[in-house]
């Protein structure tokens, strides 16, 4: 009794609630039994390779598309019960930056605070809010194709919130979008989730994910880790690895391959990765191993596992597991 | 839900003012092609040149030449005397018809004895040819008939026979001009293409460049969003319709003989109807290359074929007579032609009006289920 009440207590802080959440799509299973939760204000990190199921969730989250099974409530609302509940309480925007292009900066926004039922006061509000947030004021009649990719990524941040919505949805938000504004946009995200603002966000670049509080990776429809960054980076806790610069990088992955201390090898730009079975090999072993093949040494240091590493390693795993 | 139909409503017109190449397109092209049609599509023959071979050389015999020539349908291309003057006049396409007076022509007409003119008339053409042979009929007929003095009853004793004359009274275009014919079928086969594919493709456009996808998230009912995409469209192909009428009046003198009132409801009827096909079709096709040509074929080819607006509907084959029921332009173009030529009212036409308002009733239902579906 008092564990469930202290679970709904700690639910209550929940903006997105999933339990078993199931799409099927005929006999293909797109998303399978998912379960998570995001906290208010939280920045929520959604990984996963194409087709691992990342848009089907966020469809289902915004009351686009069906459950199969399960439930999901975003901001207390149940998504199969009441899609158009969610999708006022909801900001929305996609790699895509659907503004329509033919149209100026300024008649974007009135189109979107239209449709979001914005008018009077509250209206030029918002739209003076979202034009200073994107470094639009006095482009405001500029052609909205004309603008540069930052630009245009963040006007559709901000027609995706103009109706201050508690809980947005940034499906890959950054493709396409030269590094300075990438990093732009996510001081955006960190002053939305600081005014209490939920957001859940789809990424491919592994290095934005560490702006997030907390991930989820998910793969072929499951969800195979859960975590913060330094979390997941748990799962090299006893395994060392270690960052190899050598003459052969090809040739160097295959010998330490064949070594029973590495328990795999990938490769990293030029450098390879070799992740140790236990903590105390020493790295001799290797160096004595790859010399006597021939190949030459330039470096061999321990590193930290990057998100890459976790990714790979927690993707390979869930692959072996199904 | 009208604030929402306003905001797309406001957002269409504005992405159409800014296109202007469309803008022009969906309101000047439709009178424009009226010209074209208006004008290469005509079924008279006027000024078909005559070369007269005249035998007789009599007052009577230039009579009928000079009644040739004032009717208007035929330019004198001169006088000939031998046959092969004829033959090279016509190969040489100099002349298409030949009106041929025999020797005592002017003696047998004063005494109403039978007498029989040649006209020989260059048949490359068979249209051409076979009405150029009724006009020259009717104007020997009524030269005949003209020159028949009236006989009073009673005369030496006999009874007068009644000369039957058959005079062709042909009511409202008593020129028979086909353009008075023909514009009224241009209005609805102008106005079924640009509406049925401008909302095809208004609606089709959102879909492939993902805006749809992002006004799907927003808390829009479909149906308020709808009407915002195809309500300035309605308003423009209405526009439209009316400049096609304005330009018929002033280019080739149609009349305007009914109630403007009742022209503008037909109107709107008939393109409720056929944006409710460009919407249907838009929910069935992703890109708008596809959607331009089923949009395309399924508005021009009925309308052209099937609407009785070139072809009688009455002489096809009984099964193409069937199919063209579901063709709305066909009781468009009944309704139509009664009100600018007849000036008849609604009692007339009241049955195609109907059929009007039920086949925009089934695309519309038809319409909407498809965008439920959709949009859920």
């Amino acid at each position: 009794m008092a564990d469930a009440a202290i679970r709904r207590e700690a639910d209550s802080t929940l903006a997105i609630e999933v339990r078993g959440l199931t799409r099927r799509f005929g006999a293909f299973v797109a998303v399978n039994d998912l379960a998570f939760g995001v906290r208010s204000g939280e920045i929520f990190g959604f990984l996963g390779a194409n087709g691992a199921g990342k848009s089907t969730t966020i469809r289902m989250l915004c009351g686009l598309l069906r459950p199969t099974s399960g439930t999901a409530l975003v901001g207390g609302v149940d998504v199969s019960r009441d899609p158009e509940g969610v999708k006022r309480r909801i900001g929305y925007m996609s790699q895509k930056f659907s503004l329509y292009e033919a149209l100026t900066v300024d008649q974007n926004i009135r189109f979107f605070g239209g449709i979001y039922g914005l008018s009077g006061q509250r209206f030029d509000e918002r739209r003076r809010f979202v034009l200073d947030m994107a470094g639009l004021s006095g482009r405001e009649h500029t052609l909205t194709k004309e603008l540069p990719g930052g630009w245009r990524q963040r006007l559709a941040l901000g027609c995706a919130i103009l109706h201050e919505p508690r809980i947005v949805f940034l499906d890959e938000p950054t493709g396409g979008v030269d590094p300075l504004s990438r990093r732009r946009f996510w001081d955006l995200i960190g002053d939305l989730s600081r005014s209490g603002v939920t957001v859940l966000v789809t990424t491919h670049y592994l290095d934005e994910a560490e702006h997030c509080h907390r991930l989820a990776i998910i793969h072929a429809g499951r969800l195979a880790a859960l975590g913060t960054a330094g979390e997941l980076k748990e799962v090299f806790a006893s395994r060392p690895i270690l960052e190899i610069n050598a003459s052969k990088p090809v040739d160097a992955m295959q010998i330490l391959d064949g070594l029973p201390a590495v328990e795999k090898t990938s490769l990293f730009g030029t450098s390879v990765h070799a992740v140790l079975r236990r903590e105390d090999i020493e790295s001799s072993v290797l160096t004595d191993a790859l010399r006597a093949g021939g190949v030459d040494v330039r470096s061999l240091d321990r590193v930290s596992p990057s998100l890459e590493d976790v990714f790979l390693d927690v993707v390979e795993s869930a692959g072996a597991a199904s | 839900m009208i604030r929402t139909t306003l905001a797309v409503g406001m957002k269409e017109l504005r992405q159409i003012m800014r296109d202007r190449r469309t803008l022009l397109i969906l309101l000047f092209v439709p009178a424009f092609f009226l010209l074209l049609y208006g004008y290469a599509l005509n079924f008279d023959i006027r000024h078909v040149r005559l070369a007269v071979q005249d035998r007789d050389r009599s007052t009577a015999s230039r009579a009928l030449v000079s009644a040739f020539v004032n009717s208007g349908y035929f330019d004198l291309a001169g006088y000939v005397d031998g046959d092969t003057e004829l033959k090279d006049l016509v190969n040489q396409n100099r002349a298409r018809a030949i009106l041929s007076v025999p020797v005592g022509f002017g003696r047998d007409v004063a005494v109403r004895r039978p007498v029989t003119v040649q006209v020989v008339i260059d048949g490359d053409n068979a249209n051409t040819a076979a009405t150029v042979v009724g006009y020259a009929r009717l104007l020997i007929a009524e030269f005949g008939a003209a020159r028949s003095p009236v006989t009073p009853s009673g005369v030496e004793g006999r009874p007068s026979i009644p000369i039957i004359t058959v005079e062709p009274r042909i009511w409202y275009n008593p020129q028979l001009r086909s353009t008075l014919f023909l514009v009224p079928g241009l209005i609805a086969y102008i106005s079924m293409i640009t509406a049925v594919v401008s909302t095809a493709l208004s609606v089709v456009r959102e879909k492939e460049r993902g805006t749809m996808e992002q006004v799907r998230m927003a808390p829009v009912n479909p149906l308020a969003y709808i009407l915002g995409k195809t309500l300035p469209y309605l308003a423009i192909s209405f526009v439209s319709g009316l400049l096609i009428i304005i330009t018929a009046m002033v280019l080739f003198d149609l009349p305007m003989r009914g109630s403007w009132g009742l022209l503008c409801f037909a109107i709107g009827l008939f393109l409720v109807g056929a944006q409710a096909q460009g919407l249907l079709i838009s929910t069935i096709t992703d890109t708008q290359q596809v959607a331009f040509q089923i949009a395309l074929l399924s508005s021009f080819l009925p309308t052209f074929i099937l609407s009785g607006f070139i072809f009688p509907i009455s002489s096809m084959p009984p099964v193409i007579q069937v199919i063209s029921h579901i063709v709305p332009a066909r009781y468009f173009l009944v309704a139509l032609r009664a009100i600018v030529l007849k000036g008849a009212g609604i009692e007339a036409f009241w049955e195609q009006m109907a059929a009007l308002a039920v086949f925009a009733t089934i695309a519309l239902a038809l319409a909407s289920l498809r965008l439920k579906a959709e949009w859920s």
